[in-house]
């Protein structure tokens, strides 16, 4: 009775995981169909597999878009890296008056709608000829995930055992080496995962890209969402188009599932 | 405090060096917790703190809070896009067409109905989904890994293919299947865009939860769990009392987390509903009137409500969640 109980849950369990998992299943297996087998109702299951689809979107261009992304979510990763690493010491390890308040400060700039400072950063980007560029998209996905990387940056780093810093400091150990020797290494799984988080979040960014980008600068969201022409038979190559844009990030959070775990329940819990 | 003077007094024997050893070296609370000798020697720390804190405070001052500066500014403004030489102060115009148009709080209500059953719903999925994986099973691996992904997929990605893939009416799977059990096709998109846009979001945010909710359960301690069980405190029992009391800081970190990201929510709305039937959430309402009607001055008054009304929001949720994690942490 127990046993059948057990495995009634686990079935249950895996029901409810692959309906979760299934829209992302059935667009991969879209993206391998003909236009025709995709539109097919009811569903054929058995339809010839091919990558032809794939072909199709590398065709459209999507390469640049993907270069386009690669550079603002990789570069503005690395910039919030070395923003956020100096903040978080300095709020959790340096005596501060008000670590409270500039943590508070941070965060409830998270809090401020994108949608509130578009309005002068389109106009100013307009007026200076700076829309479409890719660097202007690094340095405002910087300035996005700055807030979370600070907050989770800090409760990482304040898992840091009192006693190794201090010995560190009798030994001489300048502000420098403090950092790069000693805390660094301790909270290096912490700054993976924070890294990990900014990556996901700036490469799926969708707002400011569609907004601030047209030809030159466009990355893979604005670009997908606009690929639906409405004429025509597009469900498969919609389906390819999709699996590549998302593939860089399912694999990465796929890869570092445990820093995923450990930077949202962390930072997030501490 | 009292719990202060505990962890600046310097460790006398075994039992408090091990208490110390596990002391993590940040604080919530303002005051420096190791006493710091010599005035000059404490400026110096200050300062040197400061000197890291500042990068990256100015940074986000320059990107984030000036422009909403300048954003409070053009909301005083007469400025059409069609008409660019025709800018000039109107005072509070703009704030009157806001809260005098019926737009306003027809955006607010979405944003609020929207954001907060997405918020709920994914919650209790997610700790339905979190309790099941916690399970010793086989390949609980492979299920989490599958569980957590539509977290991960681009927003952009996910809407189009529930738009297309799964709700289209006729080559969505959803109507496909509800056809199965001689249910007759739904117009998801046309005729129920706000359940559509819930029904993605609340797809996409369960895994978030999940995880959130998942790293609570595995930090409570078995030893307690097997205590109450020896007790004669049944499953159910034990879920109420012990493991629900414990997540509820995790709960309440997700629910923060969670509310901050779906408040701005932009992508599905613009890409599968464009903002019709109750889905013209202000920061749509926002894009709208600034990019569709070009309408500067108007766009930045709804900007600035926004905001007023979103921080006053973050206030309240922060203030308590912070008061947890600061005295609750201390303690």
């Amino acid at each position: 009775m127990r046993v059948f109980k057990e495995s009634l849950v686990t079935s249950l369990t895996w029901l409810i995981v692959l309906l979760f998992f299934f829209p992302i299943a059935w667009m991969v297996f879209t993206a391998l169909k003909s236009e025709n087998d995709a539109a097919a109702i009811p569903p054929r299951f058995d339809a010839a597999l091919s990558l032809d689809q794939f072909r199709a979107v590398i065709d459209t261009g999507i390469g640049d878009y993907l270069t386009s992304s690669f550079i603002a979510s990789v570069g503005s990763t690395v910039l919030v890296l070395a923003l956020a690493i100096p903040v978080a010491y300095g709020l959790s390890i340096r005596p501060i008056v008000k670590v409270r308040d500039v943590l508070f400060f941070f965060i409830s700039t998270r809090f401020l709608p994108a949608a509130a400072s578009i309005l002068p950063i389109f106009i100013i980007l307009k007026t200076i000829g700076a829309l479409d560029n890719i660097n202007v998209m690094l340095l405002l996905y910087a300035a996005m995930n700055l807030p979370i990387a600070v907050w989770m940056m800090r409760s990482f780093f304040s898992e840091v055992p009192e006693e190794i810093v201090e010995a560190a400091r009798l030994d001489g150990a300048n502000l420098r080496t403090e950092l790069v020797r000693v805390v660094l290494p301790i909270v290096l799984p912490g700054v993976a995962a924070v890294a990990l988080i900014c990556f996901i979040f700036a490469w799926n960014e969708y707002f400011l890209a569609n907004l601030l980008t047209t030809v030159e600068a466009r990355t893979v969201p604005p670009f997908l969402a606009s690929f639906v022409s409405g004429r025509g038979q597009f469900l498969a190559i919609l389906s390819a188009a999709s699996t590549l844009a998302v593939l860089p990030v399912v694999l990465a959070g796929w890869l570092a599932q445990k820093q995923l775990v450990r930077g949202l329940a962390m930072g997030a819990v501490k | 405090m009292t719990s202060n003077s505990e962890t600046t007094t310097p460790p006398s024997g075994p039992a408090a060096d091990a208490s110390t050893a596990r002391t993590p070296l940040g604080m919530w609370n303002s005051k420096p917790r190791q006493p710091v000798a010599g005035g000059a020697a404490a400026k110096q720390t200050a300062r040197l703190a400061r000197g890291l804190v500042l990068p990256g405070l100015i940074f986000t001052i320059l990107l984030t809070q000036i422009p909403f500066v300048v954003t409070i500014i053009f909301s005083f403004l007469q400025w059409n896009q069609l008409r660019p030489d025709e800018i000039r102060f109107t005072g509070w115009d703009n704030y009157a067409v806001v809260f005098t148009g019926p737009d306003f709080l027809r955006s607010l209500l979405a944003t609020v109905t929207i954001t907060g059953s997405a918020v709920l719903l994914s919650l209790l999925l997610g700790l339905f989904l979190a309790v099941l994986l916690d399970r010793k099973f086989r390949g609980r691996g492979l299920a989490r890994t599958l569980a957590i992904t539509p977290f991960l997929v681009m927003p952009a990605a996910a809407a189009l293919v529930w738009k297309w893939l799964m709700l289209d009416s006729n080559v969505g799977m959803v109507n496909w299947s509800l056809g199965l059990f001689g249910i007759d096709p739904v117009q998801w998109n046309t005729n129920y865009p706000w359940v559509t846009i819930v029904m993605v979001l609340v797809w996409q945010y369960t895994p978030f939860m999940m995880l959130i909710l998942m790293a609570g359960l595995q930090s409570q301690g078995g030893d307690v769990l097997e205590a109450a069980a020896v007790d004669g405190a049944g499953p159910v029992r034990v879920f109420w009392s012990l493991t629900l009391p414990h997540l509820r800081p995790y709960a309440e970190i997700a629910t923060l987390l969670g509310s901050i990201m779906l408040l701005q929510v932009f992508d599905p709305i613009a890409i599968m509903t464009k903002g019709t039937g109750g889905t013209k959430t202000l920061s749509y309402l926002l894009y709208e009137r600034a990019f569709i009607g070009l309408d500067i001055g108007q766009a930045a008054a709804f900007g600035v409500v926004a905001v007023i009304v979103t921080i006053g929001f973050a206030m309240i949720t922060l203030r308590s969640v912070f008061s947890i994690f600061v005295e609750g942490k201390v303690r």
